[in-house]
């Protein structure tokens, strides 16, 4: 298994802007060299304000992100309110480092609006936290996608040139990785809304 | 450790244990929680059995956290045990969610270490009610933790031998506009209503949180001048 990270492949990418945040990935499910699916998701609502995005073993994306669905249920439930966005942040990190020693094999992106206030983190597989960027990529194209993030992105943008940006550096990204692509989904959060908008990337 | 329940039912639908328990609670030294709209009072008797005890080696309102605090009426060392438990609780969710616990949530999850000591097997019940004082995000909370594990949120309450006289005479005192300094005098002359012998800055302890979300013990010297102004 030559990189159980690359196995599947795909490529996720997360970004702040001015009182929103977008998160984008790309639809590809393969196995190696072979693709089965396309329209595979790799983001997901966790809460009214908060996305979670995952790169890595779908399996484990999947396991991954029903855990934190049911986390975040149970503490709906047991504290009768809302999850901050960064205390999901924490709870994702926490969650990861449970597992050292056997654990999932995805790099996830945590985005989402505190306050209106944009929250973005990153991880690596066993819960290192990084909060400390205006974005943020996982996945077999992320260093495809961090070039095109680094020209393109600008701080404080409006949701419209953050949709912009961040599907042109996802699918510039994609286009160069032969594991990532077979399209593109883009999601932007801001107080009001939550649009999602699906891309054309080579189809290749 | 047996595998049955001590514990058990009377034919009259009743846990006698629990019954004791509320008796060793009614039997210790009084303890008296007010919450006003900017903080939440605790104060409670230090009674010691001897003038030769050191009186600031007996310590009877327990931080938790650093906006969260309790007190109780009933046997000390089961107290002390709760409290421990309490603070690794915090400690916990502290870790898994790097977030301040709210009082509401460590109560319940105190409550449900309570109530498993009426059902585990080989174990009896806590002989304690604890105060649970604290300001939270959502603002100030009292809460009153009982031996069967049920835990009610007031306003204002008293634990412990006088219990009953203190409730009645917060009942005509209390009001919802209070401020913590309102709060703390209050208290005061509620613990000194059925106070046996001399109120004194040492036989008291009183605890304090404002909306700084701090909780303090007053030092006997801070105590002092409290009950002075209540003269």
């Amino acid at each position: 298994m030559s990189g159980i990270f690359e196995y599947n492949g795909g490529s996720i990418v997360g970004m702040k802007g001015k009182n929103c945040i977008a998160m984008a990935c790309d639809r590809r499910f393969g196995q190696q060299m072979s693709t089965i699916t396309t329209n595979y998701q790799k983001v997901f609502k966790i809460q009214d304000n908060i996305l979670l995005a995952l790169s890595g073993l779908n399996t484990d994306i999947h396991t991954f992100y029903a855990l934190m669905e049911k986390e975040i249920n149970l503490y709906n439930l047991k504290e009768n309110r809302k999850m901050k966005p960064t205390t999901f942040a924490n709870l994702v990190a926490s969650a990861l480092y449970e597992r050292r020693f056997g654990p999932f094999f995805v790099t996830p992106i945590v985005a989402g609006l505190e306050n209106g206030k944009p929250i973005l983190a990153t991880y690596d597989s066993i819960g290192c936290k990084s909060d400390l960027d205006d974005f943020q990529v996982g996945g077999t194209g992320g260093n495809y996608i961090y070039g095109a993030c680094e020209a393109f992105f600008k701080p404080d943008m409006n949701p419209e040139e953050l949709e912009e940006v961040i599907g042109q550096s996802l699918v510039s990204g994609c286009d160069r990785d032969a594991l990532s692509g077979w399209g593109g989904v883009v999601y932007v959060l801001t107080e009001q809304k939550l649009t999602v908008k699906i891309l054309k990337t080579k189809q290749t | 450790m047996t595998d049955f329940a001590l514990t058990t039912f009377s034919s009259k639908g009743k846990l006698l244990q629990i019954e004791y328990a509320l008796n060793a609670v009614a039997k210790g030294d009084t303890a008296i929680g007010i919450k006003a709209k900017n903080g939440v009072v605790l104060v409670v008797e230090k009674k010691q059995s001897s003038i030769l005890v050191e009186e600031s080696s007996v310590q009877k309102v327990a931080l938790l956290t650093d906006n969260i605090a309790a007190t109780y009426a009933g046997l000390g060392p089961d107290f002390r045990v709760l409290a421990q438990q309490a603070r690794k609780l915090v400690k916990k969710y502290d870790l898994k969610y790097q977030e301040e616990i709210f009082v509401q949530t460590l109560s319940r999850e105190l409550a449900e270490d309570v109530q498993v000591a009426t059902q585990r097997g080989g174990i009896r019940p806590f002989g304690v009610s604890i105060l649970i004082a604290g300001y939270d995000e959502e603002g100030p909370h009292l809460v009153q933790l009982d031996p069967s594990g049920a835990y009610y949120s007031w306003k204002a309450t008293a634990i412990g031998k006088q219990a009953k006289n203190a409730k009645a005479f917060l009942e005509k005192r209390y009001n919802a506009d209070m401020e913590i300094e309102d709060a703390i005098n209050t208290a005061l002359l509620t613990l000194k209503e059925g106070f046996e012998g001399q109120i004194t800055p040492t036989n008291i302890e009183v605890g304090v949180i404002r909306d700084d979300h701090v909780f303090r013990i007053l030092p006997p010297s801070q105590v002092k001048d409290y009950l002075e102004e209540l003269e």
